[in-house]
């Protein structure tokens, strides 16, 4: 009980701190006080070890706000917020994706908060010697795409266009870590994931970087979500994610800040 | 005076309380509700381009070959275990028993993982299979066999099972005291006695089957043609194409009814 107390006066002490700091994240918070309970954010797979952390940060920053996290391909994600999952942010792999839920009003205007591109994940040390995208396309060497579906597919798709090359994975996987697992357990020799994907696998993946991966740059996007039970946590978790803070978190990621 | 008041007291005895009545229907309603609910929602006009859509005819026909593919390995597998188990004396029966019914609980994701770390590339059995005979089972159609088989088969051995245990051992007696072999025996006088059960167990094997979704998508990936399968398809499509997903939900729905009729003689009829 009494550290419960303790809590809310750390909590409203901070906010005060906030908000005579005049800070953007304050004037997101609007009234002290505002920001607490729990927070639930629905994140496209390729942002799970960075939100995890941005998540660790923001309860940090606000004792007493619980962030609940669920990471899967963005268009699942999508499906999920559109059938009235109760979810107050949603941050995911591509412009085109998060468009359906703001079509459904399920989502105000969504941001722009970092871009990400395509690198080869392959085996370490790299056995089949693949050094471009053609190399990927031989044949005995075992492909893993994403889905068109979902973002990391239709760049792939797109990266496969301007190589001019003819793609024939064997599987096309759900989301982009289902990729990186099969590289991971040498099921295939090579997987179109992103680069973010291999530095966060590294020592267990090597990635390889091919030309046409600039033809195919993804721009994600976060916004809140109007089916969520915690409008105002959902807003501040927003504004952390676009702050110098949570940008850098997100450099040191290897995400690339959005245009 | 006593009989008077025994008869409605009977009446009573036989007919369940109002309360499991209630609790039954409540029951009811929980399982049938989603089944109406695909039917009310179905968009039924775009039924006949669905249905004659090439993606979808080939997930069908590769989930039709496949579930009767894993079936047949399932019968030629899976009735020798339901015999060991309902008639061989040892003592790891149970254990036995219970390492071939693990699938029907095992989370079918799980299965899917187990599945990659026997037979895939780098697993236990799949390195030696691809050094001795270059065979790579995941991303095959035979890996999506594989994950069926492992899935559904316990299904059969439980129902064959269940039917060699209600045999009365002593037809097998008679038949060895008029000097028939024991493989004789096995093939001229078990297999006929049990045979709608080897027949139910098959049906619902292949049903399982059918529907398989964690293994197969985890061990053999999905692409179409080769492992998309009508479950995977229905994921798929959810994504970016509901309607598509309702009306394959609706044919696998017709699928595991045609089953059920099929079996009724052996569940309805009691």
């Amino acid at each position: 009980m009494i550290r419960r107390a303790l809590c809310v006066v750390a909590a409203s002490a901070l906010l005060a701190g906030c908000a005579s700091s005049g800070s953007k994240s304050a004037t997101a918070s609007g009234d002290k006080g505002a920001v607490k309970g729990t927070v639930v954010v629905f994140a496209a797979a390729s942002l799970k070890p960075t939100f995890i952390e941005l998540a660790t940060e923001f309860e940090a920053a606000h004792p007493g706000v619980k962030v609940v996290a669920s990471f899967g391909g963005s268009d699942t994600l999508a499906a999920q917020i559109r059938q009235g999952a109760p979810v107050d942010v949603f941050a995911s792999a591509n412009t085109a994706t998060i468009a359906t839920v703001v079509k459904a009003d399920d989502a105000r205007a969504p941001t722009p908060f970092a871009t990400n591109s395509l690198q080869i994940a392959v085996a370490r040390g790299n056995p089949k010697h693949i050094v471009s995208l053609g190399d990927v396309t031989a044949s005995g060497v075992k492909l893993a795409v994403c889905a068109k579906a979902v973002p990391c597919g239709s760049a792939a798709e797109k990266a496969f266009a301007a190589a001019g090359v003819d793609a024939h994975p064997v599987t096309l996987e759900q989301d982009v870590t289902s990729v990186l697992t099969k590289v991971e357990l040498g099921e295939v020799d090579a997987g179109l994931v992103y680069r973010t994907d291999v530095k966060a696998a590294a020592g267990k993946v090597d990635g390889v970087d091919f030309a046409q991966a600039s033809e195919a740059v993804n721009t994600y996007p976060i916004a809140q979500i109007t089916t969520g039970k915690n409008p105002n946590a959902g807003k501040e978790f927003v504004g952390f994610v676009l702050s110098p803070d949570g940008q850098s978190v997100l450099r040191a990621a290897g995400f690339e800040p959005a245009a | 005076m006593t009989l008077i008041e025994h008869k409605p007291l009977r009446a009573k005895a036989s007919r369940p309380p109002y309360g499991l009545f209630a609790l039954a229907a409540v029951g009811v309603t929980f399982l049938v509700l989603p089944l109406v609910g695909l039917l009310v929602r179905a968009p039924w006009r775009s039924v006949p381009s669905i249905l004659r859509r090439s993606d979808v005819t080939t997930a069908l026909r590769l989930s039709l070959e496949t579930a009767t593919i894993s079936t047949a390995f399932a019968l030629v597998l899976g009735v020798p275990i339901a015999w060991c188990l309902a008639r061989a004396r040892f003592r790891a029966r149970s254990l036995l028993r219970a390492l071939c019914t693990l699938p029907l609980v095992l989370p079918p994701v799980a299965g899917g993982i187990a599945l990659l770390l026997a037979y895939g590339r780098r697993g236990v059995v799949g390195e030696w299979l691809l050094r001795a005979f270059g065979v790579s089972l995941p991303f095959t159609t035979a890996g999506v066999v594989v994950a069926e088989t492992f899935v559904a088969m316990p299904f059969l051995i439980v129902a064959v099972e269940g039917a060699l245990r209600g045999l009365d051992p002593r037809y097998d007696s008679a038949a060895a005291s008029l000097g028939a072999s024991r493989s004789f025996t096995f093939r001229h006088v078990t297999l006929p006695m049990v045979a709608p059960g080897i027949a139910a167990g098959a049906v619902l094997c292949w049903a399982r089957a059918l529907g398989e979704f964690g293994a197969t998508i985890t061990f053999a990936g999905s692409y179409p043609g080769t492992t998309q399968t009508m479950p995977l398809q229905v994921y798929l499509a959810l994504q970016d194409d509901p309607q598509a997903a309702i009306i394959l939900s609706l044919l696998l729905l017709a699928a595991s009814v045609a089953v059920l009729v099929g079996l009724r003689d052996r569940w309805w009829s009691r």
